[in-house]
């Protein structure tokens, strides 16, 4: 039997004090992709199709390398804030916990990843 | 993980159809959700022909016919007939709405299919179980909260402060919202929903309270406010035409301006 009430249950646990900041970063990154995206496929788009050497040679243009960059940086943490809604919205229980950390680590991993390609290319190394 | 059939006791099946009214020309077919938790058996759906020569207009009116004339162990609950009290909230036709005020012509054509609001657990036949909904509006303290002395006569209020509260005081809690809302659905034991979010606005907006900050304090919580995704069922099902939705993103955007 339980004898909790109901007002107990409902506030169950009480208030995170947390929220906004995962709201504020998603808007954030929602701003900045609406000119990013625009600017990477403008640096990148063309080169649909090219020879090697001229992809390695606009990557190590440092305007279009920190574009690659940002795009790919913003991206995956966009993605990630994302994901963890679906996640929150939709996985319950003990699958929850498990499935918010595979996916922070999942999609630091593409980014960094990502942003490690980038910058071998634009170094040379 | 979200539950996409139901449970097995819980399967809707074919229930029992009344025989026409004799002499009638002019009927039409309810099909209404029928579970008594006494007889332990699956819920079913069982269908009345209605004379509608002999009814008024709207579905409340029909449901009472059929009480009346019909089937009187069919439950539901009504109060008003107005749009009121908010008691007779119920799913026809698809949308979650009064049925005092909702037409029987309006419900689409063919068959009228009524059952009680989505997702929640049935008391009987059409009468769901919101005692976590009362208890969630509870828990955002709807009524005015001040630190300030009580002045003398009234707490006063100007014209413009007061029409903030347009399209919030209205809401009779019927729950048509919260019901027709997903996120409610699959995390309804911690979001608080439409509904109460709404209510949670009338009272962060009203010039005269003076817990504004605890208020938002008590809300800002992943999952008590920002579950809510905003794709507006809330305001497309609302009885009393309210926006619910509005006032949460009302909500979400004076936690911004709080801290930027």
């Amino acid at each position: 039997m339980d004898y909790r009430t109901n007002r107990k249950r409902a506030a169950g646990l009480g208030s995170a004090k947390d929220g906004v900041e995962h709201y504020w970063q998603m808007k954030v990154t929602s701003y900045a992709l609406v000119f990013l995206t625009p600017l990477f496929i403008f640096t990148f788009g063309r080169l649909l199709g090219a020879e090697h050497a001229q992809v390695v040679a606009a990557f190590g243009n440092p305007f279009n390398a920190v574009v690659a960059i940002l795009m790919i940086g913003v991206s995956f943490y966009h993605l990630k804030l994302g994901l963890q809604v679906v996640i929150e919205d939709y996985v319950h229980g003990s699958a929850r916990m498990p499935s918010l950390l595979a996916n922070t680590f999942f999609c630091y991993a593409l980014g960094a990843a990502g942003i490690f390609a980038v910058a071998k290319i634009a170094f040379g190394v | 993980m979200v539950e996409f059939t139901l449970p097995k006791n819980s399967r809707v099946k074919v229930g029992k159809s009344w025989p026409k009214p004799e002499g009638a020309t002019n009927t039409r077919a309810f099909k209404v959700y029928r579970f008594d938790p006494d007889s332990g058996e699956n819920p079913r759906v069982d269908t009345y022909h209605v004379d509608l020569d002999t009814c008024g207009p709207m579905v409340l009116d029909a449901l009472i016919k059929i009480k009346s004339e019909i089937d009187p162990t069919l439950t539901f609950r009504r109060s008003c007939r107005e749009g009121i009290c908010g008691s007779c909230a119920m799913n026809i036709g698809g949308i979650n709405t009064l049925a005092c005020i909702h037409g029987i012509d309006e419900a689409p054509k063919g068959d009228i299919a009524i059952y009680p609001l989505p997702h929640m657990p049935v008391v009987k036949d059409l009468i769901p179980d919101l005692t976590h909904f009362y208890a969630q509006h509870a828990s955002i303290m709807p009524w005015l909260e001040t630190k300030s002395n009580t002045p003398a006569k009234e707490w006063r209020q100007s014209i413009e402060d007061r029409e903030k509260l347009d399209g919030l005081y209205e809401c009779v809690m019927c729950a048509c919202c919260s019901t027709s809302c997903p996120s409610y659905w699959w995390n309804g034991d911690r979001y608080l929903g439409p509904a109460a979010l709404l209510h949670a606005y009338r009272w962060i907006i009203d010039s005269r309270d003076e817990a504004t900050g605890e208020r938002l304090d008590e809300l800002e919580d992943p999952f008590k406010l920002y579950r809510c995704h905003t794709i507006m069922n809330c305001a497309q099902t609302c009885p009393k035409g309210l926006n619910p939705a509005k006032a949460i993103s009302e909500i979400k955007s004076l936690m911004v301006e709080r801290r930027v």
